[in-house]
């Protein structure tokens, strides 16, 4: 390749937003990381993109489940009781 | 009492037929079961049936569980085929692009560079103060997810599974799990832009 076709290589913020959770996967190719990380190094707006994915992902991540009520509770325990008492076997779960 | 109890360690219990380790299972897994459900069948009343359901599975086969997955991962796999079973969803196909963009596209110059500066996200906020303000903002757009996406989201980060686990319970490939996954987080930040755009007003 000629050095002035280099510039083919130079990743554009457009494709830089396509790759930013394959980056956080940590599954991009050697040669598509260092192109990545290189982008981000001189474009502080993909810097800052690649931030809010971040704190997007640890805020998911942040969303509990409700709590199980005292009524769900005695209502399981007396499902438990039913189900252990009344098992033939032959439930289908799967092998794991 | 049981919150730290190891997942083995209470199949254990449950295995001699110990009532607690199992209400502690459910305790645990309960809601995200639900919710996980939920995105297979018509609505909450349906998902609770197919929890209910996968439950009684789990207490009549735990001795079938090996322990060559994880608990969780063997429990949502039960879960997902039951759901499934239950559901009208395989019938029903999500209408999935793979060329949207994760980013409007007006956002862009010709040049394929940002038209305006992107403003940093206060980065150093804490975890739990940055829940509980876009908690149910982002859970909205969680549920407002195509299901697919929102699959993969809720399992890979609510739920925290990895994703070679994410694939097992859903049966999918590991390049689709990562075009979902990305689909959908790129959706989630978007809202949260639009969420901080509109109260910084």
């Amino acid at each position: 390749m000629m050095p002035a076709l280099r510039r083919r290589d130079e990743l554009v913020c457009r494709q830089v937003v396509e790759l930013v959770n394959d980056y956080l996967e940590d599954a991009l190719s050697r040669r598509d990381r260092r192109r990545f990380e290189r982008h981000l190094r001189g474009c502080p707006n993909c810097s800052a993109y690649l931030e809010q994915m971040r704190v997007t992902v640890a805020a998911t991540g942040r969303l509990s489940p409700e709590d199980l009520t005292p009524d769900a509770e005695e209502e399981f325990t007396r499902l438990f009781r039913a189900w252990t008492v009344g098992d033939g076997g032959g439930g289908s779960g799967s092998t794991g | 009492m049981d919150a730290d109890e190891s997942d083995e360690s209470l199949l254990v219990r449950l295995r001699s037929g110990d009532e607690s380790a199992f209400l502690a299972l459910v305790t645990r897994y309960h809601a995200s079961m639900v919710r996980v459900a939920r995105g297979f069948v018509p609505n909450e009343a349906v998902a609770e049936e197919v929890v209910q359901d996968t439950w009684v599975g789990v207490v009549r086969g735990v001795d079938r569980f090996e322990g060559r997955s994880s608990f969780k991962t063997w429990l949502f796999r039960i879960l997902v085929n039951r759901a499934r079973t239950a559901g009208v969803r395989e019938h029903r196909h999500d209408t999935f692009d793979p060329t949207e963009p994760a980013v409007r596209p007006d956002r862009f110059d010709a040049s394929g560079a940002w038209a305006e500066p992107i403003a940093p996200w206060e980065s150093d906020a804490d975890d739990r103060l940055v829940a509980a303000t876009w908690g149910p903002s982002l859970r909205t757009a969680l549920y407002g997810l195509p299901q697919r996406q929102r699959d993969v989201v809720v399992l890979r980060d609510v739920e925290g599974l990895s994703s070679e686990d994410v694939c097992a319970v859903l049966g999918i490939s590991e390049g689709n799990q990562r075009v979902l996954l990305h689909r959908g987080r790129s959706r989630l930040r978007s809202v949260l832009e639009s969420e901080l755009a509109t109260r910084g007003r």
